[in-house]
């Protein structure tokens, strides 16, 4: 008898587990409609149901946190945040399929849905929620402080392969890259070089900042690009073209190494999604846990840019 | 004389039916459940491959990538102006950090299987083997890290170049595949047909004469097998490696200078491209081959243990 009750709890939990993989496949997509309004004893709209943000990485941490306040916001209170990583394309792929409610994205999705794609770029509304600098980022012993974009440019096509080249001390150039479809690397070409940058023979790439930072700080002679949140004493930053890599030349527009932290949804945001939009670009969200994360609020930005990179005032 | 009422079965049919039915249902029961079981393996088997190949194969067909340009070219270039797919590169990192693992580490396995149970079984069975098997408990990330913070830097100081490449992943894999060659290469001698090593010493054979002319010959097919399904698996790690060999797209020209493998290439690219474009295809084209080469080594592995068997 036991092993009869063993054998049907079995064949239960199988089946229960094999409908859980199939919901998990479709059921992600309903999420969007499900934006309930229930009425509550005090007379007041809360909303409630679930919201999924998929994407960036570079955005994830950001996110993640604000989502924690945000769901421990009595106001709030009837919204389940989840948060996944998977990168900038993952992002705009599932809002664009539907998978997900809001794509976070380092790029503008015009960047990245290109040519047969271009339509899916139409549907998508652009939430820009913070704002993240780069700075170029050496090894300690290199001596040379600024670069010029025209050094820069040369150093990562591969023209230049010593420091001895561009004012430095007689060392080879080791850069660290990271891989051609990330979108901070997307950033740093198009804002401090002009120019698509190349996977030289023996020039190292890494996917995550923290490894990008580990292997500049130890490698000698290395060079590489780092979000100004993950910058501490244990690299050296470069100026660029003579100007400093700091909050305030960047609000300026002096320092163009920058973009906008984007949260795409897939035409205009539904009730909740816009609940959540609107609560990280509040002005406490902004002033406490973007800043707190090393972001730049978007409001303090005195320049504009679009998806074209024209700068405005 | 007892006679049975009308409609009423003789007490032996009886005693069977009672006896029979919860043993009928037993069996049914586990009929289902063994066969679902499998359904659900099968399908999801079918599924995984089905799909890999649908999307690993419009490269070719929608891309309109050539297959001898693929596993030949030697440039990666996927978001260039013209988008370049050469993938040699990646099948040569990952061929040369798999097969230099488990030339590391298939000595130190089969050696250390000899010595649990050859030379020390008391010890070597009731305290290395847990502590090799706990080697495969350990995720690949600190693997990664470790090898990233005491690996490359001692590579980097030892000899010239920048100390991330083939060497390093290859030592980091190594370490990795340990557990696998040594459980599977243990259980082989463990097994070994009782009387082939008291023969031998009865003939007046030394221990270690016993060892190499008799156990390691008559059990080569097994650990062969262990070294074969080490080097699938280090074939298949993919974040470990990417921490450690730099991912440069080019054919290194040495074991210290940053090379990419089918794995970390695909684990780099997948996230920031879009689904459907060409270089997401290209990257699934590289899991494609990465299948393929996991059926190589799974047919491998069945050659021997039929070469095993007879």
């Amino acid at each position: 008898m036991k092993k009869i009750l063993f054998l049907a709890v079995a064949v239960m939990l199988t089946v229960s587990l094999a409908a859980c993989g199939t919901k998990g496949e479709t059921g992600s997509g309903n999420t969007q409609n499900n934006g309930k309004t229930d009425t509550q004893a005090g007379g007041s709209a809360a909303l409630s149901g679930s919201l999924l943000a998929a994407g960036s990485t570079a955005l994830q941490p950001l996110v993640d946190q604000v989502s924690k306040k945000f769901m421990a916001d009595p106001k709030y209170s009837g919204i389940t945040v989840q948060v996944q990583g998977g990168g900038s394309g993952t992002g705009l792929t599932q809002v664009s399929g539907g998978q997900a409610d809001i794509g976070n994205s380092d790029i503008y999705a015009e960047e990245k849905f290109k040519d047969a794609d271009a339509d899916k770029a139409k549907e998508l509304v652009d939430h820009q929620v913070a704002v993240v600098a780069m700075a170029t980022v050496v090894n300690k012993d290199i001596t040379v402080d600024n670069l010029t974009k025209q050094q820069l440019v040369d150093i990562f096509t591969g023209k230049v392969t010593n420091w001895k080249d561009v004012g430095g001390q007689d060392e080879k150039i080791t850069i660290v890259n990271r891989p051609s479809s990330s979108g901070t690397r997307k950033t740093f070409e198009k804002y401090a070089l002009g120019t698509k940058s190349e996977d030289l023979q023996g020039s190292i790439q890494e996917d995550s900042s923290g490894t990008v930072k580990k292997l500049v700080a130890e490698t000698p002679g290395a060079i590489g690009y780092l979000a100004f949140s993950y910058i501490d004493d244990s690299v050296k930053t470069l100026k660029y073209d003579g100007v400093e890599p700091k909050e305030e030349n960047v609000v300026t527009g002096d320092y163009p190494v920058w973009a906008y932290e984007h949260m795409y949804t897939k035409g205009e945001p539904n009730e909740i999604a816009k609940a959540f939009l609107d609560y990280m670009v509040s002005v406490e969200v902004q002033n406490t846990d973007v800043v707190e994360l090393g972001y730049i609020p978007v409001g303090k930005m005195q320049v504009k840019r679009d998806a074209a990179g024209t700068i405005t005032k | 004389m007892y006679r049975p009422a009308e409609g009423e079965q003789p007490l032996h049919q009886r005693l069977q039916k009672k006896h029979a039915k919860p043993h009928i249902m037993e069996e049914w029961v586990g009929k289902v459940y063994t066969t679902l079981c499998i359904l659900v393996l099968v399908v999801t088997i079918v599924a995984i491959v089905y799909f890999v190949a649908s999307r690993g194969l419009s490269t070719f067909l929608v891309n309109g990538v050539s297959l001898s340009g693929l596993l030949t070219g030697l440039k990666w270039d996927p978001e260039g102006d013209i988008p370049l797919f050469g993938a040699l590169p990646f099948i040569f990192g990952s061929f040369s950090t798999s097969l230099l693992a488990a030339l590391i580490a298939a000595p130190l396995g089969c050696c250390a299987a000899i010595f649990m149970t050859q030379i020390m079984p008391g010890f070597g069975r009731r305290v290395l083997q847990p502590v090799i098997e706990l080697l495969a408990g350990i995720p690949s990330v600190v693997y990664g890290f470790v090898g990233l913070t005491v690996i490359v830097p001692l590579l980097r100081s030892t000899f010239p170049g920048q100390g991330i490449g083939i060497a390093a992943g290859a030592l980091v894999l190594s370490v990795m595949i340990l557990p696998t060659i040594t459980t599977i290469a243990t259980d082989a001698l463990a097994s070994l047909p009782f009387g082939l090593k008291e023969g031998s010493y009865a003939l007046g054979a030394t221990r270690w004469q016993t060892i190499y002319r008799i156990v390691i010959p008559t059990t080569l097919p097994s650990l062969l097998t262990g070294v074969v399904l080490g080097m699938s698996r280090a074939f298949g790690e993919a974040l470990a490696v990417q921490m450690v060999i730099g991912n440069a797209p080019h054919i290194p020209h040495s074991l210290f200078e940053s090379a990419s493998t089918l794995t970390s290439a695909i684990t780099l690219g997948m996230g920031n491209t879009v689904m459907g474009s060409a270089h997401n295809n290209a990257l699934w084209s590289l899991a494609l081959i990465l299948l393929l080469m996991t059926f190589v080594f799974v047919f491998v592995v069945r050659f021997l243990e039929r070469r095993n068997k007879r």
